[in-house]
C-alpha cells in the first residue's frame, strides 16, 4: 500500500487531535504533526497563518506533546519542526520526550545533513527516526548521502518553493523521486504540492507515498471539521489505491 | 591594556568550510538552499583571492561612495566629557550608512557569478536603500522585502527605493518588523535561485554571509585604524566602540583592531540585546545568541532605532563575547534620543538612531568614570539621522537641552577654548590638546 501522510499542525484548535483519529480512520499511513515555530522559513502562507494561530493560541511543545501522548494511536506519528525548538531544549531532551509521546519519527526541515550529527544520534538514542530531506537542487553524491542518513524514508521536497497548493505535481519533484528510488530501497515520500487526489495518484507512479499538508490545512484554517477533514483524505487514499503499481 | 592583544589570526579569522565561530555559526537553511550557499562560497572566495575583484570594489567604493570616510574628532563633546571621541564617519558614505560597503561587494560579487536580480531585506530602510542603489549602478533589478510596521515607519526610506526602481514588498507576518522581513526575503529566495543573488545586509544568515559581509565592512576598521594612527599620539584608542543589532558596522569596525590592545564594545538596543539577554538558538540559517521566550519562539525585539530590532546578532559577536574579546552592553530608547540631541548640538552631526546608541554608551560612561578621564575613544557612526526625524519629532526632547544658542558647555566640564573649526582644532596627535585643556 502507498504510503499516505498529513500534515496536521498542532494545536491549531482545541479539539485538533480528533483530526488524528480521522486520519487514522481514513487511510493514513502515518501523520506528520507540526510542533509550530515562529519563523518558519519553509512554510507558505497557509502553514505560517496555521502556526501562528496555533502560538496565539497558546500551543508549545509541551502541550503538544502531552495532548499526543493521551491520544493512543496505532499509526506512527512523525514530528515536524524547526531546528530552534530542538536547541531550545537541547537534541537528546528533545528526542526522550517525542519518544515518550509516542512520536517516532522527526523531519527538521531547516537542518540540513552537514549540521545533523548531534541531533542524528540523539535520535537514534531514542528510538526515533530522523528523516532528512532531499530538493530538487541536490547534487547526485550528495542525494547518496542523504539517502544513506536519513531513518524511516526519505522526504522529497517537489519544488524549489515553499509548502503550498499548485495546480500540478512539479516535473523536479518526479525526476528527484525516480533519482532517490535508483539511490536506495527506503521508501520515498513525495511532498510539497501534493493538492488533489490525482495528484497523488499521478505520484504514485515515481515514490512511495505522498505527504499532504497545505490542502489540508487551507480547509481546516477555514473551518472544517474533523470528520470533513478525514472525509478529504479519504478521497486521497482510493487514489492512490486506484493506482495498480 | 596589552593583556588583551590576541594574535590577528584566531580573532575574526577565516571561519572554516562550515562558517563556525566557535559553536556559532553554521549553515542552517532547508536543504534547497544549500547549494546555492555553497556556490555563493565559491563564488566570494574565488573573488576575494582575485586581484581585479578588489581593484573594481575600491574604485567603487572610492569614486562613486565616497570613501575613506573621515575620521572626524568631535571637538566639543570630547571637552564635555573629559575623554577624546573620534568618530569615524560613514554617515557621509554615499546612500548616508555603512551599508553601501556591503552592498557594493555583494552586488559586484552577484554579477560576477552571472546573476540579474538582487533580493534583500530591510529594517530601518538603510540596507534597501543602499541595495536599490547598487542594484541601479549595475543594472540588477532588486526587490527588498520590508516589514508592513517597518514601511509606516520609515516612509521616506520607501520611497527612495521605489525612485532608484526597486520593488518594495510588504511583509505582513509575525511581527512585521525585520525578522519577518528577513524570513521571507528567504523564503522567496527558493524560488528564484538561478537568476536571483540574496544580499544580506548584516552579519547573519547562513555561511558565508557572516564572514563575507565582514570582509566587504572591514574597510571601516581598517580605515580607521590607519586614520586614528594620525590622528592620536597613542596610535590606537583605548576603546572602540560600535552599536550592534545584527552588527555589520560593529563587526566591519573591530576587525580593523581585532589584533591590537583596544578594547572593543558593542552597544545594542536594550529591547533588542541578544548577546545580554539572549540564549543561543537558530534562526535566519545561523547559530548565534537569539532573543526568545520559554518555549523556544522567537521574540519580538523593540528598539526606537528599527535597525536595532532584531532579534539575533550576528554569530561572530556571540564569539567575540564568548572569549572576552568584546563586550557588549545595552542602552535604553530614553538615553539614545538625548545622545541624538547632545551630538547634534555639540557637532553639528546627527546620527541615526542606531549610531545614537553607542554615542549613548560613551556619554554614559564617561560621565559615570567607567571611561577613565583622558581615555581615546573611537565610535563608527554608522549612518545619518535624516531618515529618524519624524520618530525624533514625536519623541519627547530631552530635558535639560541646551538652548539652541548660548554657551552650550556645563559649569565644570572641560572648555574647549576657541571655536572648534577644524583649523583650529587640537592636534590630538601632540597633546592631545584637549587633555591640556583640563
Amino acid at each position: 500500500m502507498k504510503g499516505l501522510v498529513p500534515y496536521l499542525t498542532g494545536g491549531i484548535r482545541p479539539d485538533w487531535t480528533r483530526y488524528l483519529r480521522e486520519y487514522e480512520r481514513n487511510g493514513a499511513t502515518a501523520i506528520e504533526i507540526g510542533l509550530p515555530f515562529s519563523d518558519p522559513i519553509l512554510d507558505g502562507p497557509t502553514i505560517q497563518e496555521a502556526s501562528d494561530r496555533a502560538l496565539r493560541a497558546g500551543a508549545s511543545v509541551a502541550t503538544i506533546l502531552a495532548e499526543v501522548a493521551a491520544t493512543k494511536m496505532t499509526i506512527p506519528l512523525i514530528a515536524m519542526t524547526y531546528y530552534n525548538l530542538v536547541v531550545h531544549r537541547g537534541p537528546e531532551l528533545f528526542c526522550r520526550e517525542l519518544a515518550d509521546a509516542g512520536i517516532t519519527g522527526l523531519i527538521v526541515p531547516d537542518l540540513p545533513i552537514d549540521e545533523a550529527g548531534a541531533l542524528a544520534a540523539a535520535a537514534e538514542k531514542h528510538g526515533v527516526d530522523l528523516t532528512l530531506l532531499a530538493a530538487p537542487t541536490t547534487q547526485p553524491d550528495r542525494l547518496a548521502e542523504i539517502a544513506r542518513r536519513s531513518r524511516g524514508f526519505i522526504y522529497a521536497i517537489s519544488v524549489m518553493g515553499t509548502t503550498g497548493e499548485r495546480d500540478q505535481i512539479a516535473e523536479s519533484g518526479i525526476r528527484l523521486a525516480g533519482e532517490l528510488r535508483r539511490l536506495t530501497d527506503k521508501p520515498v515520500l513525495l511532498a510539497f504540492g501534493i493538492s488533489r487526489p490525482e495528484h497523488a495518484a499521478a505520484a504514485a507512479g515515481v515514490c512511495d507515498g505522498v505527504v499532504v499538508g497545505a490542502a489540508l490545512m487551507r480547509r481546516i484554517l477555514d473551518g472544517g471539521t474533523p470528520e470533513e477533514l478525514g472525509a478529504v483524505l479519504g478521497g486521497f487514499r482510493r487514489a492512490l489505491d486506484s493506482v495498480a503499481v | 591594556m596589552s593583556d588583551l592583544v590576541l594574535p590577528a589570526e584566531r580573532v575574526m579569522a577565516e571561519p572554516g568550510e562550515l562558517g563556525r565561530f566557535g559553536e556559532h555559526g553554521g549553515r542552517f537553511v532547508p536543504e534547497s538552499l544549500v547549494p546555492a550557499c555553497a556556490r555563493l562560497e565559491e563564488g566570494f572566495r574565488e573573488a576575494w583571492s582575485d586581484p581585479s575583484f578588489h581593484r573594481d570594489l575600491e574604485r567603487l567604493l572610492t569614486v562613486y561612495a565616497g570613501r575613506p570616510t573621515a575620521l572626524t574628532p568631535a571637538w566639543r563633546l570630547s571637552a564635555e566629557l573629559g575623554i577624546t571621541v573620534l568618530l569615524k564617519r560613514e554617515d557621509l558614505a554615499h546612500t548616508g550608512s555603512h551599508k553601501i560597503n556591503n552592498v557594493l561587494g555583494q552586488a559586484l560579487l552577484a554579477r560576477r557569478m552571472g546573476k540579474t536580480r538582487l533580493l534583500a531585506e530591510t529594517g530601518a530602510g538603510q540596507h534597501g536603500v543602499a541595495t536599490a542603489t547598487a542594484g541601479a549602478l549595475l543594472g540588477l533589478g532588486v526587490t527588498v522585502y520590508m516589514g508592513e510596521k517597518d514601511i509606516e515607519r520609515q516612509a521616506l526610506n520607501v520611497f527612495r527605493m521605489k525612485m532608484l526602481g526597486a520593488e518594495v514588498v510588504p511583509v505582513t507576518s509575525g511581527s512585521r518588523t525585520l525578522k519577518d522581513a528577513t524570513s521571507e526575503a528567504m523564503r522567496a529566495w527558493v524560488t528564484c535561485l538561478d537568476e536571483a543573488h540574496y544580499c544580506l545586509g548584516s552579519v547573519m544568515g547562513p555561511h558565508p554571509y557572516p564572514w563575507m559581509v565582514r570582509e566587504f565592512q572591514r574597510v571601516i576598521g581598517d580605515e580607521a585604524r590607519r586614520q586614528s594612527a594620525a590622528e592620536l599620539s597613542t596610535g590606537i584608542p583605548d576603546y572602540v566602540v560600535a552599536c550592534v543589532g545584527g552588527g555589520s558596522n560593529a563587526a566591519g569596525t573591530f576587525a580593523g583592531f581585532a589584533d591590537t590592545g583596544a578594547r572593543l564594545i558593542g552597544v545594542e538596543a536594550a529591547g533588542g540585546a541578544a548577546v545580554a539577554s539572549g540564549r543561543t538558538g537558530v534562526l535566519h540559517g545561523f547559530r548565534s545568541y537569539l532573543l526568545q521566550d520559554e518555549n523556544g519562539q522567537v521574540s519580538e525585539a523593540h528598539s526606537i532605532a528599527p535597525g536595532l530590532d532584531y532579534p539575533g546578532v550576528g554569530p561572530e559577536h556571540a564569539y567575540l563575547n564568548d572569549i572576552g574579546r568584546a563586550r557588549y552592553v545595552t542602552v535604553s530608547d530614553e538615553e539614545v534620543v538625548p545622545a541624538v540631541h547632545r551630538l547634534a548640538r555639540t557637532e553639528g552631526i546627527l546620527p541615526a538612531l542606531e549610531s545614537a546608541h553607542a554615542i549613548a554608551w560613551v556619554i554614559r560612561a564617561a560621565e559615570s568614570g567607567e571611561l577613565p578621564p583622558f581615555s581615546t575613544v573611537l565610535v563608527t557612526l554608522s549612518g545619518r539621522g535624516d531618515k529618524d526625524v519624524a520618530t525624533l519629532m514625536e519623541a519627547p526632547a530631552p530635558t535639560g537641552a541646551p538652548a539652541p544658542t548660548g554657551a552650550p558647555v556645563p559649569t565644570g566640564a572641560p572648555v574647549p577654548t576657541g571655536a572648534p573649526a577644524p583649523m583650529e582644532a587640537p592636534a590630538l596627535k601632540e597633546a592631545p590638546a584637549l587633555k591640556e585643556e583640563q
